[in-house]
């Protein structure tokens, strides 16, 4: 906590940052009260309308309420995100720590299996991962997770072995402690902090691959609202109405560079070489 | 300069060691498959198809054989160049995919050049004046680039550039070989914003190699011994650099192949991404397969030729 308040404290961008995340947060989860329409009532004697005191930022091609399709779309967004890289975490982390604490031909098999993963390119992968499982949101974002996975193992299994040579690790073996407890209880807690930095990280990559899925049709369905689909809808009218685009591609841009910025913070915060002490 | 034995060992060793991550690779490109829910040969024949159909399809496609059997005679025909045929237009997956190839590489091409003539001299830049007013300025441009959509830079780049100042063609893509001018002029506008992540992560990866190398003890040796510091930048530090420029590289093609993928949409470009997105849509997995196989087997050979370039860059890497 106390290295919290230091961080923050001297790091302006990271709690700018940090108050922009806490206040989508809320919008996301307060949605149906702030939004000021249904995100999907439509209004068709009102399509494209520029911004009014009814509509704050114009409505779209359906005259549906763009500031409340964007409110609405933030929890699906954020909940995309958190997925993808909570799936990549489950299965990262643990084959990171085995493959790092294992050695040998587990080792081997694990990082082979890594490098050979990190060769797709990622997007493309999870294209295909979601034409199989079958196109939407759910689908699409746990792809997303597992192409992640091989990188966040390659972290921790780094990570892992440079923890496991630590002299605790041998004290608690000494001492009779189990496999799973040495993992659990020692060599994960101490290896975990630059994995923390990269997740935080990931979230912005994972938002950027929602946006993109979304907006190819693979991700969230229409009608409901995201902000990938709205750019998407905008795509279509970029002729009559370029305006439609600024909102939703904002709003991404705004949310991935805040995730960059806390996960850099994290980053500093964490690196034993900058620590003033 | 190559012909010498170790680096022709090694060439021999990286080709062995690259077989495993082949055969890795198509396993995964075909285990797509077996993430489909259900019945394939049932969701391939269609919602409304009879059991005769069915049953004709999982014959056509030898489903009730056992699953390593059925990749041992996708693997095999892979190898001869048999990626199978569209379920959607029964054309050979490997002939489209051959003709829209060179539609993507030339995104892909152009976006690197972009990302490599922009990203370098900023990342130099901001390293040497590290700390600075510009090294910040350049430092965020960076973090915007790297949190930008992609997709999102491309509708504006269509909607100014082009739609508004009709400087540059707003959709479609020139074959190179019939009309290189017309195919160059075309991919001018999906190139820049595909190369905006790029641009960004060179300069990232670039100005931190770069710092580092400059505030090390050889370095601080050359001042020492008194060289200027425009002698040491060009001539001690852009050297060691090379080996972290060959990896963004690296890395670069493949992220760029994938984000050609969405920026092949914005513009209408038919390329392989546009094809990859249908057949996903379609669930046409001969497609899907077929994409996906082609850009791993190109990643994991750019990876090999880059390798290779390492013991060129960094004659270290060869002895070891």
């Amino acid at each position: 906590m106390r290295r919290l308040q230091d961080w923050l404290g001297g790091n302006a961008a990271a709690v700018v940052a940090l108050l922009f995340l806490v206040g989508l947060f809320t919008l996301a989860l307060a949605a149906p009260i702030i939004a000021p329409y249904p995100p999907t009532a439509q209004n068709l004697g009102n399509m494209l309308a520029e911004p009014s005191w009814q509509h704050w930022m114009g409505t779209d091609d359906l005259g549906r309420d763009v500031l409340s399709r964007l409110i609405h779309g933030a929890p699906s967004t954020l909940f995309a995100s958190f997925l993808a890289v909570s799936v990549a975490t489950v299965i990262g982390v643990p084959v990171g720590l085995l493959a790092g604490f294992m050695g040998g031909w587990v080792d081997d098999i694990i990082s082979r299996v890594i490098d050979t993963l990190l060769s797709f390119p990622g997007i493309v992968l999870a294209i295909g991962v979601t034409g199989a499982l079958g196109i939407g949101l759910t689908n699409a974002m746990i792809a997303v997770g597992i192409v992640f996975s091989p990188g966040l193992a390659r972290l921790m299994r780094a990570q892992t072995l440079v923890v496991k040579q630590e002299l605790y690790v041998d004290a608690s073996r000494c001492f009779g402690a189990s496999l799973g407890r040495i993992l659990v209880k020692h060599v994960a807690p101490n290896a975990i902090q630059p994995v923390i930095v990269q997740v935080t990280l990931l979230l912005a990559v994972a938002l950027l691959a929602e946006a993109s899925l979304s907006f190819l049709g693979l991700g969230v369905q229409p009608p409901l609202p995201s902000w990938g689909g709205m750019l998407a809808r905008a795509y279509n009218y970029m002729e009559i109405a370029p305006e439609q685009m600024y909102a939703p591609g904002i709003a991404i841009l705004l949310t991935a560079l805040a995730f960059n910025t806390l996960g850099e913070a994290l980053r500093q915060a964490l690196d034993p070489t900058r620590r003033r002490r | 300069m190559l012909a010498n034995s170790p680096r022709l060992r090694l060439v021999g060793r990286r080709l062995v060691q690259i077989i495993p991550v082949i055969v890795l690779a198509t396993f995964v490109v075909f285990g797509l498959l077996k993430l489909v829910p259900g019945d394939l040969a049932a969701t391939l024949a269609g919602e409304y198809a009879t059991e005769e159909r069915v049953a004709q399809i999982r014959a056509e496609y030898g489903l009730n054989d056992p699953f390593l059997v059925q990749y041992g005679r996708w693997l095999l025909n892979a190898v001869q160049l048999d990626l199978s045929r569209s379920f959607q237009s029964n054309e050979p997956v490997l002939d489209q995919i051959l003709h829209r190839f060179p539609t993507t590489m030339l995104l892909v091409v152009g976006a690197l050049l972009i990302s490599l003539t922009v990203g370098i001299p900023l990342g130099i830049l901001a390293a040497t004046r590290a700390g600075s007013r510009l090294d910040m300025v350049v430092t965020s441009i960076s973090s915007f680039g790297v949190a930008l959509p992609n997709f999102w830079l491309a509708m504006i780049l269509v909607a100014t550039l082009s739609l508004s100042w009709g400087w540059f063609p707003a959709t479609g893509a020139v074959r190179f070989a019939s009309d290189p001018q017309g195919a160059i002029w075309h991919a001018v506008l999906p190139s820049i914003a595909l190369a905006a992540g790029g641009i960004a992560e060179v300069v990232r990866q670039l100005r931190s190699a770069l710092i580092e190398i400059l505030s090390s003890q050889y370095v601080r040796t050359l001042y020492a011994k008194g060289l200027s510091p425009a002698a040491i930048l060009w001539k001690h530090g852009l050297k060691n650099v090379a080996v972290t420029l060959l990896t963004v590289i690296g890395l670069l093609i493949s992220r760029l192949l994938g984000g050609a993928v969405v920026i092949e949409a914005v513009f209408a470009i038919p390329g392989m991404g546009s094809m990859v997105v249908r057949a996903a849509i379609v669930k046409d997995f001969p497609v899907v397969q077929g994409v996906v196989f082609t850009m791993v087997i190109l990643v994991i050979a750019i990876n090999m030729v880059i390798d290779l370039l390492y013991t060129v860059v960094d004659p270290r890497v060869a002895l070891k």
